[in-house]
């Protein structure tokens, strides 16, 4: 079966060695992670985790539902097919003389992106998006030197006043 | 009133019910040992290994239902039960294993017999944690229980560094557990049970698959109502054996690699397979690709994530198997089945998968037979992995409920002595027999001295053919016959025993079997009979690897019709 791209959404209480049992068993089970981003979530006590994984329907199932069964995992919820909002944050470090800087700027001003950092012969830039704006961003910038990238994968999160973990309905043992 | 975190444990695993705890002790575990001896209720069996330890709390919990500990101190001790929280993992045998840690301000320096033990154990473990002071270890020991023996049960490890155990904390033992992200579903969807239901009274061909899940969840009533009503032969799993009696006319025996010829017959030509808490092993499927291909799939598991895992499933339905049956029956209609049950006899009387050939020579087959024959079904067989765990699995009869203890998903060689410690100590008024090979049997055989010093009494059939014997009939089979370090040279395991002072015999004919069983039962403590038996035996009928079911291998045909009298035989 074809491999896509799939949201995963975790809110997991915020314990020692809880990214570990995460990070684990995408490994012990094989799974294909490509992103894992963690931050806090609007509960205290509990973070929320998304991972971008790659797999055929089959085993995404697994994946939610192997996660599921971490005990400090509370919810998991699959947002790929929900109207969500999802974003990455890209620093990007460009090469840039006096006669390239203009351009650079112009082209991240029609990525709504910032200039964040201006080096003597280099600029930082940070940029918002989903990965195919920030891909293309980068794709722009390219040819005048791209020093240094950092991204943070994405984030996700569903539109509207639904919250991305009611859906779930069930925790096994 | 403030307690040390060694009283504090001690006293959590009281008020968790516990009586026995099997374990061997060490630098960092020094405190709680030393607590320990003020709480005599707790009974404490020093073991000679810890992964002895592990399998013997294993063994105990699958033989009681209850919560097996073991202990360990901290770094080889910790790491010595690792292959027994994994064979716990594998057969989701309710475990606590207890291990010490170096004092914190020690932890991360590669201090002295310090591993880290909870990232070890991580992933074979249901839940672990590593207590990081005293005021939550009393919460720990809580949740640690709570979490191995509900839902799908499975071990959970805590890990209690040395100065935890000594520190002092007010002790409070809870009586809930807090655990957001941990409710198992006990029962099963309702429009899941009616949509099964539909399909079993529709069902030409309908199978039950039976697995541990029916054990674990003690719904032998229930399945035997289902069985029952709508006349729906069972075949199980290696662990799903004892969920129902096999002398029953509609018990079809084990499917699998080993299972009857016509119990994968069943499988592969069934309309419909319902599956009772079990988890399509490959070891019980074959190749998942050719399993059942003609049947629809009603799945009843306590694991959601069971669901789909290793096969396609029509209807699933989530929830404790006693539960799920207990609604399920009522639903099903009264059934005959009996052009399938016909055919199913038929290939049973065609296909007899279980004839033991006559002569002198001791056969590994005829002494299962012969231990079922003494003991009429009434004893608890404890086997090792392999061969030995194949032919009792194939020729002790199961008829009495939870009477076999294996090791079924981690195949681990060793677990038989410690293991059936565990079960002997865990229902000291049962007969226990532990049927194991000359392999497997040195890789535990240290806890003789366990059994000895504490008068355990077991009857242990050593299966003697001086090979590792599964290993040498794939080497026959599928690599030419290259016997690549299968051949095992052997010590007198008779000496051995005695030397422990564990009263022993040895059988090499075929008329000494049935004396020697005898003696054995008769003997008041531990038994141990060497069967020295047919160097080159097979376990038919077998599922080459790679195969399916449809592929199953039978006895090969004997060139001697004559030398084949399989029922006057048995009973000599």
């Amino acid at each position: 079966m074809e491999a896509t791209k799939y949201t995963i959404s975790m809110l997991v209480e915020d314990k020692a060695g809880v990214l570990n049992r995460v990070a684990s068993l995408f490994r012990r089970r094989g799974f294909n992670i490509q992103s894992l981003a963690v931050g806090g979530s609007e509960q205290p006590g509990l973070s929320r985790m998304t991972a971008v994984v790659l797999a055929d329907p089959a085993q995404v199932e697994q994946v939610r539902k192997q996660l599921d069964k971490l005990i400090n995992v509370v919810k998991v919820a699959d947002l790929t097919n929900d109207d969500m909002v999802a974003r990455e944050l890209a620093l990007v470090k460009v090469a840039a003389t006096a006669s390239t800087r203009s351009e650079i700027m112009q082209i991240v001003d029609i990525f709504r992106a910032n200039i964040v950092d201006v080096g003597s012969d280099s600029l930082m830039v940070e940029v918002t998006g989903d990965e195919e704006k920030v891909d293309s961003l980068f794709e722009l910038l390219r040819r005048f030197g791209i020093k240094e990238v950092v991204r943070t994968g994405r984030v996700a999160l569903t539109r509207g006043a639904v919250t991305a973990h009611a859906s779930n309905k069930r925790k096994g043992g | 009133m403030k307690k040390t975190g060694a009283q504090i444990l001690c006293e959590s695993l009281i008020k968790e019910g516990v009586e026995v705890i099997f374990g061997i002790l060490g630098g960092a575990i020094l405190p709680i040992y030393d607590t320990l001896t003020q709480y005599p209720q707790l009974r404490h069996i020093l073991v000679r290994h810890e992964q002895g330890a592990a399998h013997a709390a294993d063994g105990y919990a699958r033989a009681t239902h209850k919560v097996g500990v073991c202990m360990a101190t901290s770094g080889p001790g910790a790491a010595n039960l690792v292959t027994g929280i994994a064979n716990a993992y594998m057969d989701s045998s309710p475990v606590v294993a207890i291990t010490a840690q170096v004092p914190r301000p020690f932890i991360g320096k590669d201090a002295f017999q310090e591993a880290d033990i909870t990232g070890i154990t991580l992933p074979i473990t249901k839940h672990n944690y590593l207590v990081s002071s005293t005021g939550e270890l009393a919460d720990t020991v809580k949740e640690a229980f709570y979490i191995a023996r509900t839902g799908r049960s499975g071990p959970v490890h805590i890990d209690i560094p040395r100065d935890v155990q000594t520190e002092q904390a007010e002790f409070i033992y809870p009586d809930k557990v807090n655990l957001p992200g941990y409710k198992p579903v006990f029962q099963g969807h309702p429009a899941q049970v009616r949509k099964a239901a539909r399909l079993i009274n529709s069902a030409k061909r309908p199978l039950i698959i039976a697995g541990r899940g029916v054990i674990m969840s003690q719904a032998y009533a229930e399945l035997r109502e289902l069985v029952e009503k709508a006349q729906i032969p069972v075949v199980n799993t290696l662990l799903g054996i004892s969920s129902f009696p096999r002398n029953h006319v509609l018990s079809f025996g084990m499917i699998g690699m080993h299972g009857m010829a016509y119990a994968n017959m069943a499988v592969q030509d069934a309309d419909l397979i319902i599956s009772i808490g079990m988890r399509f092993d490959d070891r019980a499927t074959a190749i998942t690709g050719g399993f059942a291909p003609k049947a629809r799939i009603i799945h009843i598991d306590i694991d959601p994530a069971e669901i789909g895992k290793n096969v396609r499933v029509d209807v699933p339905i989530v929830g404790d198997v006693k539960n799920v049956l207990g609604v399920l029956n009522k639903e099903v209609n009264v059934n005959t089945h009996s052009e399938w049950l016909a055919t199913l006899n038929k290939w049973q009387r065609e296909h007899p998968s279980l004839e033991i050939r006559g002569g002198e020579e001791v056969i590994p087959q005829y002494v299962v037979r012969q231990i079922y024959e003494a003991t009429q079904g009434d004893a608890l067989v404890v086997t090792g992995v392999g061969q030995n765990q194949m032919w009792a699995a194939q020729y002790f009869t199961f008829i009495k409920p939870n009477s076999l203890i294996s090791s079924g998903g981690l195949g681990t060689m060793g677990f038989e002595i410690p293991a059936a410690m565990g079960v002997k100590v865990g229902r000291p008024d049962e007969v226990v027999w532990c049927v194991g090979g000359d392999g497997g049997f040195q890789m535990t055989i240290q806890e003789l001295g366990t059994i000895a010093a504490e008068n355990i009494g077991v009857k242990i059939a050593l299966i003697n053919n001086s090979y590792l014997g599964m290993v040498r009939q794939w080497q026959e089979l599928f690599y030419e016959r290259r016997y690549a370090h299968t051949k095992l040279w052997n010590p007198d395991f008779v000496k051995i025993a005695e030397a422990y002072e564990i009263p022993a015999v040895r059988v090499g004919r075929r008329d000494e079997v049935v004396p020697a069983i005898y003696k054995a039962m008769d003997c008041d403590g531990p038994f141990l009979i060497e069967f020295v038996v047919e160097p080159e035996e097979n376990v038919y009928p077998m599922v080459p690897p790679g195969k399916s079911l449809s592929e199953t291998m039978e006895l090969p045909k004997p060139k001697k019709v004559s030398k084949r009298k399989p029922k006057a035989l048995t009973r000599s």
